[in-house]
Parts: structure tokens; C-alpha cells; sequence
């Protein structure tokens, strides 16, 4: 294996809302607006769904920044779910903060099925935001570098 | 017309009022006790805001004819409260007025040994330069 | 170990213009559990989704991934192909590398690399997928209505043209509800009663429908297609089966000082009463409050003349539970209370009044027997002033902060009926904005203005001033003109906001049925379902989803009634599988994720568990399937991890985001 320098390339998982977030990303897609390749969405029912271990989990395997994507306040499918998620967020990135896990690796945002261009653009500026962060050192699983 | 946005902001600020609310029902200027004395009717304040012509705003007689009520303040539906705004204008007429008045300089002649601290705290902070 | 079948689709070259698609199958035959990858130009196509059932039968694939377009397009597409081969269909998962690859990244490496990684995620997850089957549930063929106004009777009448039975439960002595109080109707002026009541007849003659007034919905239970609900039947202390209605017990009862519901408080009507000569059924109730025999136990004047027997005292409130298939909420609305209005008079002046007042005093069986008169001096007024938008449109907490809607429609009637029946009398509108979406509305109201003479005037009223003389004296704006109106009237009528029936509340808790600020029921779409809840089996009538008048009503009750009628007809209902269960052995019954869920399909039951040969009970939590939508509220809740989401389990999550940070 040769040991050398690779361009930082970073690992963002985004969780999206089957109802709302993720549809804005297909929109995203049909209207062929770009975003890096470093993102990968994964798709769950509901924002509520998303587990803080699920988020924990993706640090442990080396993600250097988690989005997570519902429907806009009162606009749940599933008419509060997109509530419990931003209560259990808010406490969650509050914790990976104090671990060290800076703000800006984590983040929460609504996007509707009707708003692909902000899907894109919220794409563009997390990646960004990643970019200038650099590689999350924090919480890692030593184990999983290689 | 860039001070006079400043002067709005600081307006909006000052009444704690968002003017954007007003949905032009006209109920401050139904309710104004003092509606006939004023050239600037109370329901107009709003749009002089919103569109930051203060001047017309600080030199109409409404200014000062407004009894501070507080009717249209107390009845007004949208909480946009136009008894709240001419006050804020009036406060900014105030504190425009006493601008530099006070320097750090003159204190010591100003100084009394009777004086609480306090006060002159309070009118330094209000008066200064 | 699974076997699973990897299909990459070009779409054309929608896909394989930035993806290699070839370079993807085969990478994929590198993932574990992969035995079969190949790429083909449409998946979607008949030989797309051939080449899916011959590869399950000739590789005897358990699992198959499909990276393709967006779920959302071709997922039932491809799990149908797969059940026809043979498959589970939820043993199909797609990869999505057309929307979210290969239509955002123009770089062909990198979209390829993207896409083996959202394959792989694809194969992690169906690598862990377990075989689901859709239950079954029985629909019971009956339906509740709750409210017998013109929503009610509508949505009932239909549903019981379809064939199925319906019960109606009234919480007053008569169907008939607001549109019963009503003189005329706008825009073409019918007389309420005339259209209504013949409604209200064939609703009571229908064999299919079953009315109970007086009575209310006290207890829901159960789910979609078989809902248990305890109905209590309040005591009228009349015998329904023997009263005639013939009425001569409200004639001879001597306590006539109750205020009447009916006309909204302004004149008094008996202790015992029917609310009004229509009423259906029209069996009078006895109102204890009032009633002299029940507060001293000296009267009974009632039972004396009543020739039938009918008067019973000792009746008592009587539960019915019955079974429903669907339940269509039709619970209305009331005016909003003036109290917090004081600069409008309400309470100081008789004869400021609201305009569903105003419908009372000009119906020919009303308070004035129709004659428009001051409620104070019996006077016959010149100075009519409408106010409108009275707590509506209001961001402040006096009043609502929607527009009540029917408002600027009925004042325009009420003014035009005054200028034609009393032509000397002036009426002036004071309006902020005259609202009038709906067919023949403008019309309507330009009618009013032109033909009739009706005064509108922009500006809304500040402050009305009771003047010693008994005239009111109206403090108003003219924004068009500037000026500062002050108007002596001889009458003010308020258009005041409507709001939901107060009881809509506890009547939605009841139902999980999801509710808003301003109690109205949130529809499951805005736009796309407006006429059934959120909560399955829940469907939505009249003002108790949102401000509206007649027409619509009639029409959002016929929907409604269609919603029902869909359901009912159905033998049995199909539950989504990805529902959430629970883990007997990890539950530690702590009630959390009851408490989270948004349909009430968390109970908890007594089960005996095997713990590791430790044979107990335990409180243990019971999703019932048919309603749970999977939202997952609940799996994250949990404390102890009991609960999980089948479809979008724990593990597999896991699985995909492991696969895409490796």
C-alpha cells in the first residue's frame, strides 16, 4: 500500500425525508442542478427516523460532515415527525460540539419536493463548509483509517 | 436618503414595531382622538416608514399632535401600533437635538460634590458627544 | 447469505452519458452476497424487467438491487417485476443514480465512483432486508358522522345513497346546526330553512341513517375500518317513542326565563323546548338547569299534560357503543366571543349586535317575528352601520388571524335585504377589504352597492360611543377620502369571526385526529387531499377544516362522504408492512414511544415472555399495524432500542451509511 498524500476529498452523508427532502433532491436532479459528488443521501420515511447513532455511527466510520434533510416545520408527512427530529438534533450537534465535532459538520435544513434549487444550493454550502473544515479527526475509528 | 434609512431602522428599533404588518384597516386613524389636527393621519405613519421618508415624518405637525393615547396602539389588530412609531420619531427628534452636548471635558467644571454618581452617569450616557 | 442480483440501467444515456455503467455491474460483483450484475439500456422496460425474473430463476436470487432512476419513479415498477418472478417485492431496493449522480455531476469518473458507492449502500441494505407481507384488515360497513349540520346531513346522506349505513351524533336537541339559524342565503337570497329542512326530513326518513340528537361522541378506540366508539345519549327525560311533539308541555311549562340557544340568547324559551318548530326529531328535551321540578322537586306540570305519557324524570344518560368502518368529522363552527371588543359596545348596547343575531332578528321566527327593529326600544331603525372584519385577520390575541371568509358575502346580503324590505332605512358598510371569490359573488356585492344603494366605505370603525338618547354614535376612518368619519346610528351589526366548535378539540384527541392553532383539523394534504385527516379512516366536512360557506360545504361533505364510501367499500384493507414492532425482550414498557406516536397505534399490552428461559410477564409495547404509517418516531424515542422499523431497520441504516463511508 503506498503511503501518499491524497487530495482531500471529504464523506458527507445526507438523510433525507422520503416525503419532502428527498423528492427536492430528485427535483435537484431533473433540473439538473449540481452539487459535489460528496454527498450521498440516504433515504429513511421521515427526519424522525434518523437516530443520533445513526449520525454518531457515520463519524465512527470517517463521514466528515452529516446533513440532515425533512420537511418544513408543519409540513410533516407524518404530521410531527420533523419536530422530534429538530429537538433531538439540536441536542445532539450541542454534545458533538462540546466533543468536537464542529457546528459546521452538522446540520439540520427543511427542504419541501418543490425546492430543488435550495436542496443545490444547501448542497453547495455544507460542502464548502466541509471543505474549509478539513478532514473530522474527532470521533473516528482509529481502526477504520487506513 | 442614507441617513434617512438609518433613521427608519432606528425607528423600527426603537418602537419594537415591524410596519410590514399593517394591513391598512385604518383603525388607528378611526380611533384617534386628535385626528383633525394632524396633517400626517396615523394611519399614514406606517407607509412614511416603510417607504423611510422620516423628514416629512419629523417636521409634519402630527409629531407633536399626537396626545400618546395610545388608542390605535391598544385597538390596532395587526400589532403594528402607528402610536408606537410617531413616539420612536419623537425619541429620535430628542436624542438628535441633544446631540453633543455634553463632552468628557466639561465634567469637571460640571462636577458637584452633591451630585449623585449616578445621575451624571445616566447624563453623561445620555448627552455625550 | 443473500444472493443478490445487481441491475444497472443506462436510461438511455441519461444515466450511462456520466456513469460507467459497466464498470459499476461489475464492481458490484465484488460486493458480498452479489452473485449476478449486469447492465441493460432500460431496466423499466418489458425486457428490462424480464431480465429480472430470469435472473431470480436462474440464479435463484433472494435479493435484488436496482440502480436506476429515483425510488420514487420505478420502485413499485421493479418490486411488482420481482413479485411476478417469485420474490418478496420488498426484497428489491433501487439505487438512485440517475437524480441523485448522474443528471447533478458532469465528471464521468467521479459519478462512477458515486455510483458504485450508492450501489453498494443499495446491496449493503438489501443484504439485510427480511421478507415483509402487507396485513389485512376487515372494514366494518358502517360510518359515523359527528355533527348534523348541513355538513353533516349532507356527508350522510350521500354515504347512505351509496348503500352504506350511517349514524349522525348531535350534541344539540335537532339536527339542522348553524345554516338552521340562518334567514337567507347568499348569493340568490333562498330562504335557509326551506332548502335545509327538506334535507333534514329525507336525512330522518333515510333507512340507512340513524340520528341521535342530544348525544355525544365520548370514547374512540381502534383503527381505520374498525373503529369502536361509546356514544352517550344525554337524558331528555322524553320519551322519544311515545312524545307526538305535539307541544303542549312547552306551552304550559311555567319556567320561560332560559335563554334560547337557538336565537342566540335574545329572547327566552322554556324549560322544556324543542329548539325551534323544524326540529328533527322534534321531541322537546327538559333543560334541568332550568327546570323547577328538577331544582326544587315542586312542578311536574309537564307530565300532567302530556297526554301521551311521555315525560319520564327519572331518565338517565344512556352509553352506546357501536363499530365504524369511517368517521367523517362535520363538528362546525360559533362566533368568537366579543368579550376582549369592548370599543365596539357589544356588551354595553342591545342593540350592537352580531350579524348571526342580525339572521335571527330578521327570520319571521325569531325574537322580532321578523320585523326589524332595536332589540332595546323595539324601535324601527333609519341608521344601519355594518362593521366588518370584527376579530378576523388579527395578530394580536383578541382576535383570529385568518379570514373568516363568508363575512363580506353575508353582510352585502344582509345590506341589500334591509335597503329591499325597508327602503328608508340607510345602511353603511365599513370594510378593510371586500372579499368575493366565488361564482357570482362579485355580482352579488356590486348589487348590493348598485342596485341597492348599500353605502361601502373603506376604513375600518374605531370605536362605538352609546349616546344618552339610545343612539350609537360610530367613530370611523375614510381612508379613501382621509378623513375621520363620526356617524350616529340606530343599530351596528358585527361581523364577527367565526372559530371552530370549541369541542373540536377534545373530539380530535379522541380521534389522534391532528389539529392547528386556530383548532381547525389539518387535512392530510393541503392541497392534494383536502378532505381527509392525516389519521387514517378520518375524513373532514364543513368549517371544522377551515372557514367556508354553503356551496362548499355541500361540496367538501359530498367528498368527504365519497373518501368514506371509498373505504367502506373495500373488503378488506392492505397495511403498509414498514411498520414499526417492537423487541419483547429489550421493552422495558416505559410508555415513551406511546407517547411519541402521532396515530395512537402504540398500546400496551400483558405479555408472558420467554426471557432466556425465564419465563414472566411484562408490560410490553403492541404496535397495532393497521395504524402505524412508519414514520419512526418511535424507533429513536425508544430508551432501551426495543423498537424498530422493518424496511428501514436500525441495522440496515447502519449497513448503508457503514457502505458509504468505507
Amino acid at each position: 500500500m503506498s503511503i501518499e498524500k491524497k487530495e482531500f476529498r471529504p464523506k458527507i452523508v445526507a438523510f433525507c425525508c422520503n416525503w419532502c427532502s428527498y423528492a427536492g433532491a430528485d427535483l435537484a436532479g431533473s433540473s439538473r442542478l449540481g452539487y459535489p459528488a460528496d454527498v450521498k443521501i440516504i433515504r429513511v420515511p421521515c427526519s424522525c427516523r434518523v437516530n443520533p447513532m445513526f449520525i454518531l455511527r457515520a463519524f465512527e466510520k470517517g463521514a466528515d460532515g452529516v446533513i440532515m434533510c425533512g420537511c418544513h416545520p408543519g409540513d410533516c408527512h407524518y404530521s410531527t415527525g420533523n419536530y422530534y427530529a429538530r429537538r433531538r438534533m439540536t441536542l445532539l450537534f450541542s454534545m458533538l460540539d462540546y466533543i468536537g465535532v464542529e457546528n459546521g459538520r452538522t446540520r439540520v435544513e427543511w427542504v419541501s419536493a418543490a425546492e430543488g434549487v435550495k436542496f443545490s444550493d444547501t448542497m453547495n454550502e455544507f460542502v464548502e463548509k466541509i471543505y474549509s473544515l478539513g478532514e473530522n479527526v474527532r470521533l473516528g475509528d482509529l481502526r477504520c483509517r487506513s | 436618503m442614507g441617513s434617512e434609512k438609518k433613521q427608519a431602522e432606528m425607528i423600527r428599533e426603537i418602537s419594537g414595531v415591524n410596519p410590514l404588518k399593517c394591513m391598512k384597516c385604518g383603525k388607528c386613524s378611526a380611533t384617534c382622538p386628535s385626528f383633525n389636527e394632524m396633517d400626517i393621519k396615523p394611519h399614514q405613519f406606517v407607509s412614511y416608514v416603510i417607504n423611510e421618508d422620516i423628514e416629512s415624518l419629523v417636521n409634519s405637525k402630527s409629531l407633536w399632535k399626537c396626545l400618546s393615547c395610545f388608542a390605535c396602539v391598544e385597538r390596532c389588530p395587526r400589532d403594528v401600533k402607528p402610536g408606537k412609531l410617531i413616539d420612536a420619531a419623537r425619541q429620535l427628534v430628542v436624542r438628535q437635538k441633544g446631540q453633543d452636548y455634553l463632552s468628557a471635558d466639561e465634567i469637571p467644571e460640571l462636577l458637584d460634590p452633591e451630585l449623585p454618581q449616578q445621575l451624571l452617569v445616566s447624563a453623561f450616557r445620555r448627552y455625550r458627544r | 447469505m443473500q444472493r443478490i442480483g445487481v441491475f444497472v440501467c443506462h436510461c438511455g444515456s441519461n444515466i450511462a452519458a456520466t456513469v460507467d455503467v459497466a464498470k459499476v455491474a461489475e464492481m458490484a460483483l465484488m460486493e458480498p452476497g452479489v452473485v449476478h450484475a449486469e447492465d441493460y439500456q432500460y431496466m423499466c422496460s418489458e425486457a428490462g424487467q424480464a431480465k429480472i425474473a430470469e435472473a431470480v430463476h436462474e440464479k435463484n436470487l433472494t435479493g435484488v438491487v436496482v440502480c436506476s432512476c429515483s425510488p420514487r419513479m420505478h420502485e413499485a415498477t421493479f418490486r411488482k417485476a420481482a413479485e411476478r418472478a417469485g420474490l418478496n417485492p420488498y426484497m428489491v431496493e433501487i439505487a438512485n443514480i440517475r437524480e441523485h449522480c448522474s443528471w447533478i455531476h458532469k465528471d464521468m469518473e467521479e459519478a462512477t465512483k458515486k455510483a458504485v458507492i450508492l450501489m453498494r449502500a443499495a446491496v449493503a441494505k438489501v443484504n439485510l432486508n427480511t421478507p415483509l407481507k402487507e396485513g389485512e384488515s376487515r372494514v366494518t360497513k358502517r360510518a359515523l358522522v359527528i355533527g348534523g349540520g348541513i355538513a353533516g346531513i349532507q356527508t350522510a346522506l350521500d354515504i347512505a345513497d351509496a348503500g352504506y349505513e350511517v349514524d349522525i351524533v348531535e350534541k344539540t336537541p335537532s339536527i339542522g346546526g348553524r345554516m338552521s339559524q340562518l334567514d337567507k342565503t347568499f348569493p340568490t337570497l333562498d330562504c335557509s330553512a326551506c332548502i335545509l329542512t327538506p334535507k333534514m326530513v329525507e336525512a330522518a326518513a333515510h333507512e340507512k341513517i340513524t340520528i341521535y340528537t342530544y348525544s355525544e361522541v365520548e370514547k374512540v378506540s381502534g383503527f381505520v375500518g374498525e373503529f369502536t366508539v361509546d356514544i352517550r345519549k344525554k337524558a331528555r327525560h322524553v320519551d322519544m317513542d311515545k312524545c307526538t311533539g305535539c307541544g303542549v308541555c312547552q306551552e304550559k311549562c311555567p319556567s320561560k326565563k332560559a335563554p334560547s340557544e337557538f336565537n342566540r340568547g335574545l329572547n327566552k324559551r322554556s324549560a322544556i323546548y324543542t329548539p325551534f318548530a323544524q326540529a328533527i326529531p322534534n321531541v322537546p328535551v327538559i333543560d334541568c338547569d332550568n327546570c323547577i321540578k328538577f331544582k326544587t322537586g315542586k312542578c311536574g306540570i309537564c307530565a300532567k299534560v302530556c297526554q301521551a305519557g311521555a315525560i319520564d324524570y327519572e331518565q338517565q344518560d344512556e352509553i352506546l357503543t357501536e363499530k365504524y368502518g369511517a368517521i367523517v368529522v362535520a363538528t362546525g363552527f360559533d362566533t368568537i366571543n366579543l368579550e376582549k371588543y369592548d370599543e365596539y359596545a357589544y356588551s354595553q348596547s342591545p342593540d350592537v349586535i352580531t350579524s348571526l343575531e342580525l339572521e335571527r332578528v330578521m327570520n319571521a321566527a325569531g325574537p322580532t317575528h321578523g320585523h326589524l327593529e332595536r332589540l332595546s326600544d323595539g324601535k324601527a331603525p333609519k341608521e344601519m352601520v355594518f362593521i366588518q372584519c370584527v376579530g378576523s385577520r388579527c395578530s394580536d390575541d383578541r382576535g383570529k388571524s385568518y379570514c373568516s371568509k363568508i363575512c363580506c358575502m353575508y353582510t352585502a346580503k344582509h345590506a341589500m335585504l334591509i335597503r329591499d324590505k325597508y327602503p328608508d332605512v340607510n345602511v353603511t358598510v365599513f370594510y378593510i377589504d371586500v372579499r368575493t371569490p366565488g361564482k357570482n359573488f362579485d355580482e352579488f356585492y356590486r348589487r348590493a352597492v348598485e342596485q341597492y344603494g348599500v353605502n361601502y366605505i373603506k376604513g375600518q370603525v374605531g370605536k362605538v360611543i352609546p349616546q344618552p338618547d339610545g343612539k350609537l354614535l360610530v367613530q370611523a376612518s375614510d381612508l379613501l377620502d382621509n378623513q375621520q368619519i363620526l356617524k350616529e346610528a340606530d343599530m351596528v351589526v358585527l361581523a364577527t369571526a367565526i372559530e371552530p366548535n370549541p369541542d373540536v378539540r377534545k373530539i380530535a384527541t379522541m380521534l389522534t385526529a391532528s389539529i392547528d392553532t386556530n383548532n381547525f383539523l389539518t387535512e392530510a394534504h393541503a392541497k392534494l387531499r383536502p378532505v381527509e385527516s392525516p389519521t387514517a379512516g378520518i375524513f373532514l366536512s364543513g368549517v371544522c377544516q377551515g372557514p367556508k360557506d354553503i356551496p362548499e360545504t355541500v361540496a367538501q361533505a359530498g367528498a368527504a362522504a365519497v373518501k368514506a364510501v371509498g373505504l367502506l367499500a373495500k373488503d378488506k384493507l392492505m397495511t403498509n408492512p414498514c411498520t414499526a414492532h417492537a423487541d419483547e425482550l429489550l421493552c422495558n414498557g416505559c410508555s415513551t414511544c406511546e407517547n411519541v406516536c402521532p396515530y395512537g397505534a402504540i398500546t400496551y399490552e400483558e405479555k408472558e415472555v420467554n426471557d432466556h428461559g425465564i419465563r414472566e410477564v411484562r408490560r410490553i409495547a403492541n404496535v397495532n399495524n393497521a395504524l402505524c404509517q412508519g414514520c419512526g418516531a418511535c424507533t429513536v424515542a425508544c430508551p432501551s432500542g426495543a423498537m424498530d422499523l422493518k424496511g428501514f431497520s436500525n441495522r440496515q441504516i447502519i449497513a448503508e451509511v457503514d457502505a458509504i463511508c468505507r
